[in-house]
């Protein structure tokens, strides 16, 4: 009897489909990339027992399983189940797997768990917005990232977020040391300047980095009391138009990052190509069809960002036309 | 004589001292450290007893209200200048045995130092008083006991620490006792006798040291963000700041801020010049400055042992190793 394999459903179920017949990979989702120790040693142990003894460690912070045999994938999904509820990852039924796989691992960078110049706990928001977002078929990239350093390269996924801080400056703190100028100036933008002894802050050219709140030793600046965000919108990599996303709001919130990660499935239902080869479009290539104003209706449907934020009224994007010309210049 | 006090006791005390003195003590400041959600521990204004911290060390010291770090001395027009206002109702500071210790180096620099006592310095120090802060047990990086700031008997009103569930107090200056809520009951200040960190201050520094390759590792090491001086609770450099609101520079302030060797700028002369660039050479100033020359002018070292620098550095160097390197080159070179 020849191996049948759902090869389809299979992918769904987070199972890839190895070109060694007769083999797969089981991909593990790690949202915000941590992973507790114990569920690490259990994907060793399942690689030693069901795989080649190979782990491979992916793009977006997940891990494949390679060289496991079709026929062990039930036992597999069994040996997952530990690893799948000490992550808390959404599950429909108990020893089946994952759910889904379209909807890819959320990616973060350490974050202020870590980081000295995190903005916020990357990893808390990465695993808020996989509980948001996730099972799903749809093909979405969602990363998140400490500050506007982007060490997660946000800037490379569908919806990117980027920490800010609002720095906040007491006068009566400050000597006029120009720490906070010189490393604004080397390590960010430049928006700070020295007036009458005393230093002024550039609102609109402030990228809410933190540096200077990092660099000051009296702590005249200190990071606002509220978590800031930015929102870059359809980054993507890929064989016709990869590019780089581009700024779409700045000061928002946390409650409206995480609306905004919900209505996007909304509008890919509602505008995916009918024959998208598995169900699988960009969104950015939706986006590019529709046009920016439909997009925009539907990922704001009832987002009220807070006073602060700033929303982009239009977007455009540039980055590599393959499908018109390859020529080097 | 002292006082032993229960929660609502203590609060009632601080309640009726508010009434008749500011209050300045060692506060938590939620999440204005450098990185997100950290706390930070630095003086300010209290009203209630909750707000006093008196079990953390503070990151910074209180010398704050006698050399405010940024202070407008005087405005000035064409022909008048007029001093500044100030508050100078009078304070209770709450500090530890390091601080009031690094109070009489404060003092010496700012009164004792040549002919006229600083007029700044003095029109608030007339008005503050210290409550000593009781230490049950030493701090992480305190070497307070190697260079014999870990106990002090006077200079202090009351002390106050916490004990049990509640609070003690030991009064010193008779006229506060009336402020106590609580059981009257003899009381001594606690102080501890041992740190973990100990340094040998080296008694006779030869100009030798000068050249030690020491010093080198530092011109890499430090970054000269000047955080060791600016919460050392006995760095006493500042600078000048004139700005001016009209276009003449007629009319304006003046203003004096915290400076310090380690920070750049703190050497620049007229006509461009700068000196000590190297941070290493700028760590070899404070460490001598810190255990030999203030000695030189006043007889005793000037650091107090509190540690805060070495807490602070963000790049991890230790000014109490610095003092036992330089004191194990010195022996070394003796032999």
């Amino acid at each position: 009897m020849g191996l049948d394999i759902n090869a389809k459903k299979m992918m769904k179920n987070a199972f890839r489909i190895s070109k060694v017949r007769g083999e797969t990979a089981s991909r593990v989702r790690i949202p915000g990339g941590l992973i507790d120790a114990k569920s690490l040693v259990k994907v060793t142990e399942i690689a030693e027992k069901y795989g080649n003894g190979q782990i491979f460690l992916t793009n977006r912070q997940g891990i494949e399983i390679p060289g496991i045999k079709w026929e062990d994938v039930d036992a597999v999904k069994e040996e997952l189940q530990s690893i799948i509820e000490a992550i808390g990852t959404n599950q429909v039924d108990d020893e089946t797997g994952y759910p889904a796989s379209g909807t890819r691992n959320v990616v973060a960078c350490p974050g202020a768990r870590l980081c000295p110049f995190g903005c916020y706990d990357t990893t808390e928001l990465a695993r808020k917005m996989e509980d948001v977002i996730f099972p799903n078929n749809r093909h979405v990239k969602i990363a998140f990232t400490g500050c506007s350093n982007d060490c997660a390269k946000v800037r490379m996924d569908d919806i990117g977020i980027i920490g800010m801080t609002e720095p906040q400056y007491d006068p009566d703190r400050c000597i006029g040391c120009e720490q906070c100028v010189k490393w604004c100036k080397k390590r960010s933008v430049g928006a700070l300047s020295m007036l009458n002894g005393k230093v002024k802050r550039d609102e609109d050219l402030c990228i809410g980095c933190g540096v200077c709140v990092h660099y000051c030793p009296t702590r005249a600046w200190t990071r606002s009391k509220e978590h800031y965000f930015r929102v870059v919108l359809m980054g993507r990599t890929g064989k016709v138009n990869p590019r780089l996303a581009e700024d779409f709001a700045r000061w928002i919130d946390e409650e409206s990052i995480l609306k905004m990660g919900h209505n996007l499935y909304a509008y890919i239902e509602e505008y995916i190509s009918k024959d998208a080869p598995n169900g699988k479009e960009h969104v950015g290539y939706i986006v590019d069809r529709t046009g920016f104003e439909t997009f925009y209706e539907y990922l704001m449907k009832d987002v009220t960002p807070g006073p602060k934020a700033e929303i982009a009224t239009t977007m455009y994007w540039g980055g590599k036309r393959y499908d018109r010309s390859n020529n080097l210049k | 004589m002292g006082f032993v006090m229960n929660k609502e006791d203590f609060s009632k005390t601080i309640e009726k001292l508010s009434q008749d003195y500011r209050l300045y003590a060692p506060v938590v400041k939620k999440g204005e450290g450098r990185c997100l959600d950290e706390d930070i521990v630095r003086y300010d204004f209290i009203k209630d007893a909750d707000e006093i911290e008196l079990e953390l060390k503070s990151d910074y010291s209180f010398k704050e209200i006698l050399l405010p770090l940024s202070e407008t001395l005087f405005y000035f027009t064409e022909n008048e200048t007029k001093v500044a206002d100030r508050d100078l109702s009078d304070v209770l500071v709450f500090l530890r045995s390091c601080d009031l210790h690094g109070l009489q180096r404060l003092d010496d620099m700012y009164l004792r130092n040549g002919r006229e006592k600083d007029f700044f310095y003095n029109r608030i120090r007339e008005h503050v008083h210290f409550v000593l802060i009781g230490c049950t047990h030493s701090y992480k990086d305190c070497f307070c006991v190697s260079m014999g700031a870990n106990k002090i008997d006077d200079g202090y009103v009351f002390s106050i620490e916490q004990s049990n569930d509640g609070f003690k107090s030991e009064i010193k200056d008779d006229a506060f006792a009336s402020y106590f809520v609580g059981q009257a009951e003899n009381v001594a200040v606690s102080y501890v006798t041992e740190n973990e960190t100990k340094v040998n201050v080296p008694d006779h520094v030869p100009l030798s040291i000068y050249k030690l390759d020491m010093w080198r590792e530092y011109d890499v090491r430090c970054i000269g963000c000047g955080r060791c001086t600016l919460v050392c609770p006995t760095c006493t450099c500042f600078t000048m700041q004139d700005t001016f609101y009209d276009a003449k520079g007629k009319v304006g302030e003046r203003r004096r801020v915290n400076a310090s060797c380690m920070i750049d700028g703190y050497t620049n002369v007229a006509g461009g010049g700068s000196y000590r660039q190297p941070k290493g050479e700028r760590m070899r100033f404070k460490v001598l400055h810190k255990v030999n020359d203030f000695k030189a002018r006043f007889g005793y070292n000037m650091c107090t042992g509190c540690g805060r620098c070495d807490a602070v550095c963000p790049e991890y160097i230790s000014f109490s190793t610095l003092i036992n390197k330089l004191d194990a080159e010195i022996k070394k070179e003796a032999e």
